[in-house]
């Protein structure tokens, strides 16, 4: 059992971050300034759909994609 | 005449020029360039957010809202089948369900020549789950049709490569692939000025696909009105049908009779 306050280390956007533990997809866009913004969550591959942002718990080893769209031909 | 739609899957439109959002100054020149070439359908690429940014700061679809353009995300990038196809799931999410995207999957760097079996095997995985494929492909007409075969709403081929600007290089191969075909054959890539744009929908072409001939104009936005004027002309022309090339006609258009002469 995690304790909680114990840290876990997940991977987002290519970049290792330190997240406590119990986090969720919600939570880390609101702590990234992200949350309401029009982007797109994938988790190990697959999509994390928006409506399921607030009750998807991260674990330790997640690899997290953020993105959004920018101009492109 | 009555109204000249283009119909792309169950989808309808009026204006035959799609046009890209990449290379612009800023966002305001990319609105103007936009809206000046009279485009309904418009590229996005999809990228991992830079985290840290200033949080205030506007994103394209703030420019280019979604209920005013109908949004073409593409896989600009991707180099396998399988990075395409999670790209345009990860697009698919990022807006609403929406389902028409654009496929390309490069297989070289300094050509940006797609590479077709990757494509055609993406294309196959996205139709099954649910997309609407418009497909960037060579000009090879055999693999136009298997893109067809499996599903794909339009094909898109290449006129010359991608930022180009060298236009229509194999004006045969278009005729092959738009004779060939039963979904809309939309020229994506290689058109550098208005003449190419025109002369790729007097062969019959459906539509006209372009970004850097627009934004990298020394006057961006009169030039995406020049691109709609030359397709619009390129349009009607093709429509009109021209008349056929002869050497000589020995048929002059003023009357023959009536000379003051002799």
């Amino acid at each position: 059992m995690t304790p909680p306050n114990a840290s876990i280390t997940v991977t987002v956007n290519g970049e290792p971050r330190a997240l406590d533990a119990g986090i969720t997809v919600g939570a880390l866009l609101q702590s990234l300034d992200l949350a309401g913004k029009r982007l797109a969550v994938e988790r190990n591959g697959e999509i994390v759909p928006r409506a399921t942002h607030p009750h998807a718990v991260l674990v330790e080893g997640d690899r997290i994609e953020i993105v959004v769209a920018v101009g492109g031909g | 005449m009555s109204k000249d739609i283009l119909k792309i899957g169950a989808r309808e439109f009026s204006s035959r020029l799609l046009v890209g959002t990449g290379k612009y100054r800023d966002f305001d020149e990319t609105r103007e360039a936009v809206e000046a070439s009279g485009a309904e359908i418009i590229t996005v690429a999809i990228r991992r957010t830079n985290i840290g940014q200033e949080p205030g700061q506007p994103s394209l679809l703030d420019v280019l809202p979604p209920d005013r353009y109908t949004l073409l995300p593409n896989t600009a990038g991707c180099y396998t089948a399988d990075d395409a196809v999670r790209t345009l799931r990860l697009a698919r999410e990022l807006l609403d369900g929406h389902n028409l995207v654009k496929l390309e999957v490069l297989g070289d760097a300094d050509t940006l020549f797609p590479d077709m079996t990757q494509t055609l095997a993406a294309a196959e995985t996205l139709v099954k789950d649910g997309f609407d494929v418009m497909v960037y492909c060579s000009d090879d007409p055999i693999m136009a049709k298997r893109l067809e075969e499996v599903g794909c709403v339009a094909v898109m081929p290449l006129a010359s490569l991608i930022g180009s600007g060298m236009g229509i290089l194999n004006p045969w191969n278009l005729r092959l692939i738009i004779d060939n075909a039963r979904v809309p054959v939309i020229v994506d890539a290689g058109v550098g000025t208005a003449s190419d744009a025109a002369i790729a929908m007097e062969l019959g072409c459906d539509g006209v696909l372009m970004n850097t001939a627009i934004a990298r104009a020394q006057n961006p936005v009169l030039m995406a009105s020049a691109m709609k004027k030359g397709v619009e002309a390129g349009r009607e022309a093709f429509l009109a049908g021209r008349m056929p090339r002869k050497l000589y006609s020995g048929a002059p258009s003023s009357p023959t009779s009536g000379l003051i002469t002799g």
